[in-house]
C-alpha cells in the first residue's frame, strides 16, 4: 500500500524556485488500481519519483508498505514514461527483464523462469532475443512492463506509460495493464493526463489540481471489473464519470 | 530478408570501394616517391626511391636482430597501453562517479595533462637510465590521459532515465557500474584506446630513439649512426605499418563489442 502525507516539493536550483507539489495527501490500499490525472506540469512525475525514493520530499512524508521512503523501497517497481531510455540498449530483451533479478543474486534458472513468464504475460515470448531498439515503441513499453512484473513487486508505479504510442497500441496496452493487475494482484498507481484512460483503467481516479498541486477530487470508479474497450467506453456510467473528471479538471485549470 | 541482404551487400560494396581507393592512393604515393628521387627532385642519397626501401625492408626481415627489436617494441607498446588502459578506466570511473573527488582533482589534472611526455625524458633517464622502464613511463604517461579523459566523459554520459531505472530496481553501486556505467562508457573507452594506441606507439619509438632502450627506435638510431639511409627508411615504414595494424585491430574490436551501439548497428526497426 501507499501513503502520501502532506507531501510538499520545491525544486530550488539554478536561480529558479518551482513549487512542483503543493500539499498532497492520499493513500492507496493494498491491491487497489488507482489512477492519478492532472494537467501537464502539475507534479505527477515528481510525485512518482518521491514515492520511488529517487527524490527527497521538501516536507511531508510518503510510505510504501507502511515504511517511510528514504531510498528506493524494496518490492516497488517503476515503469517510466521514457521507456526507450529506460531499457538498456546493450542488453537483449530477456537480459533487460532479468537484470534486476540478476543484480539481486537470483539463480539463473529462477530468473529465467520469471522472465519467460513475464514476457509471456505481455505477449512477447517471441522477442526475448531481440535488442530493444529493434522493437517498436509499443513493444518496448511491453518489455518495460515485463521487467517490472518479473521483479514481483507489491507496488507498481507507472508514469504516463502510453503517452507516446499510437491509439490502437495504446488500447491494447491498457487492457494488458488491467490483466497484469488482476493476475498479479499488485497495488498500482497509474499516472496519466488522459481522462478517458484514467476512468477506463482504475478503480479510483485521483484528480490533481494545477500547481500548487493538491488533490482536487477523489473519485471511485464503480464500473464492473470486467472492462472492454468497446462496451465499457460506451457505457452510460463511463460517460458520466468521465464527465465528472473532465468538469473537475476544467475547474482546477481555471481557478477563480 | 531481401532488404537486409541488399543492405549488407551495399555496405560491403562501400567498404570494398574505400579499400580499393585507399590502396590506389597508397600506390600513387609510393610511385611519386619512386620517381621524385630518380628525376632529381630530391637528392637520391637522402631520399632513396621506394623500390630500394622495399629491398632493404626485405633484407631486414631476414635478420634475427630485426625481429628481436620488433618484439621489444611491441612488448613496450602493449605493456604501456595495458597499464594506461587499466589505470585510465579505474580512475576514470572513480572520478566520474564521485563528483567530489572529480572537483578536487580537476585543476591538478588540467595542470598535468598538457605536459608533453618527452619533457619527462631527462627525469626518467636520471631515475631509470636507458632502460625499457624509462620508455614505459613515457608511454604510460602519454596514453593514460587519452583514456582517462574519454572514460570521464563516458561516465558522465549515463542517461538519467537509465540511472533512475537502475536505482529504482535497487541495483547496488557495484551492479550499477557493472551493468549501466561500464556499457555506457564502453564506446568512449574504445575511442580512448584508439587514441592511446597511436600516442603510445609514438612514445615507444621516441623513447627507444632518444633514451636508447631496445626496439625499432634504437635500430633506427643505429642505422642512422652507420649511415644506412635505406635501412632508416625501411624501419620507418615498419613503424607506419604498426600504426595501421593497431587501428585495424581497434576497429575490429569496436565492431564486435559495440554491435548494439547506434554507430555500429543497422537501424532496422521491426514494425509493431
Ligand atoms: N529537476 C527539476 N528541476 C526543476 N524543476 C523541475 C524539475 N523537474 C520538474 N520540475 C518542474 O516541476 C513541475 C512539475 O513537473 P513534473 O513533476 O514533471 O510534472 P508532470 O509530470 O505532471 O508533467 C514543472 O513545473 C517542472 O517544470
Ligand atoms: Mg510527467
Amino acid at each position: 500500500m501507499l501513503e502520501v502525507k502532506n507531501l510538499h516539493k520545491v525544486y530550488d536550483g539554478h536561480g529558479r524556485r518551482v513549487t512542483a507539489v503543493g500539499d498532497l495527501t492520499f493513500s492507496v490500499p493494498e491491491g487497489q488500481f488507482a489512477c492519478v490525472v492532472g494537467p501537464s506540469g502539475c507534479g505527477k512525475t515528481t510525485l512518482l519519483r518521491v514515492l520511488a525514493g529517487l527524490l527527497p520530499a521538501t516536507s511531508g512524508e510518503v510510505l510504501v508498505q507502511r515504511t517511510p521512503v528514504t531510498a528506493p523501497p524494496p518490492g516497488l517497481a517503476v515503469v517510466f514514461q521514457e521507456y526507450g531510455r529506460s531499457l538498456f540498449p546493450w542488453l537483449r530483451v530477456r537480459e533487460n527483464v532479468e537484470l534486476p533479478l540478476k543484480a539481486q543474486g537470483m539463480a539463473r534458472s529462477d530468473r529465467g523462469a520469471l522472465a519467460a513468464e513475464a514476457l509471456a504475460a505481455v505477449g512477447l515470448s517471441d522477442a526475448h532475443g531481440a535488442y530493444p531498439w529493434q522493437l517498436s515503441g509499443g513493444m518496448q513499453q511491453r518489455v518495460a512492463i515485463a521487467r517490472a512484473i518479473a521483479y514481483q513487486p507489491r507496488v507498481l508505479l507507472m508514469d504516463e506509460p502510453f503517452a507516446a504510442v499510437d491509439a490502437q497500441t495504446r488500447a491494447d496496452l491498457e487492457d494488458l495493464v488491467r490483466s497484469v493487475w488482476q493476475r498479479f494482484g499488485v497495488t498500482l498507481l497509474f499516472v496519466t493526463h488522459d481522462i478517458d484512460e484514467a476512468v477506463y483503467l482504475g478503480q479510483r481516479v485521483i484528480v490533481l489540481s494545477a500547481s500548487p498541486t493538491t488533490v482536487a477530487q477523489d473519485l471511485t470508479i464503480d464500473l464492473p471489473a470486467e472492462r472492454d474497450q468497446l462496451t465499457t467506453r460506451s457505457d452510460a456510467r463511463f460517460t458520466e464519470l468521465r464527465g465528472q473528471v473532465y468538469a473537475q479538471i476544467q475547474k482546477v485549470k481555471a481557478p477563480a | 530478408m531481401v532488404a537486409v541482404a541488399a543492405r549488407t551487400s551495399r555496405v560491403t560494396g562501400r567498404r570494398f570501394r574505400s579499400v580499393t581507393l585507399g590502396a590506389l592512393g597508397l600506390f600513387g604515393f609510393a610511385l611519386a616517391l619512386e620517381i621524385a628521387p630518380r628525376v632529381g627532385v630530391v637528392p637520391i642519397d637522402f631520399a632513396p626511391p621506394t623500390s630500394q626501401i622495399l629491398v632493404s625492408l626485405g633484407e631486414l626481415v631476414g635478420e634475427a636482430s630485426f625481429w628481436t627489436a620488433l618484439v621489444d617494441t611491441l612488448r613496450t607498446w602493449a605493456l604501456g597501453l595495458c597499464i594506461a588502459l587499466v589505470a585510465g578506466v579505474v580512475i576514470g570511473v572513480l572520478l566520474g562517479s564521485l563528483p567530489f573527488v572529480r572537483a578536487a582533482t580537476a585543476t591538478t589534472i588540467e595542470f598535468l595533462r598538457p605536459i608533453p611526455s618527452v619533457a619527462l625524458i631527462p627525469l626518467v633517464i636520471v631515475l631509470y637510465g636507458p632502460t625499457v622502464k624509462s620508455t614505459l613511463v613515457l608511454v604510460v604517461y602519454a596514453a593514460f590521459w587519452q583514456v582517462l579523459i574519454q572514460v570521464v566523459h563516458g561516465v558522465a554520459d549515463v542517461d538519467p532515465v537509465a540511472r533512475d531505472t537502475a536505482l529504482a530496481f535497487r541495483l547496488s553501486p557495484w551492479a550499477r557500474v557493472r551493468y549501466v556505467v561500464w556499457p555506457t562508457s564502453l564506446p568512449y573507452v574504445i575511442t580512448g584506446f584508439r587514441l592511446a594506441a597511436s600516442v603510445a606507439l609514438i612514445l615507444t619509438i621516441t623513447g627507444e630513439l632518444v633514451i636508447g632502450s631496445p626496439g625499432i627506435g634504437k635500430e633506427i638510431d643505429n642505422a642512422q649512426q652507420s649511415n644506412a639511409v635505406r635501412t632508416v627508411y625501411a624501419l620507418i615504414v615498419v613503424t607506419g605499418i604498426l600504426g595501421v595494424l593497431a587501428n585495424l585491430l581497434t576497429r575490429f574490436v569496436e565492431r564486435r563489442v559495440l554491435s548494439w551501439h547506434p554507430s555500429t548497428r543497422g537501424e532496422e526497426v521491426t514494425p509493431a
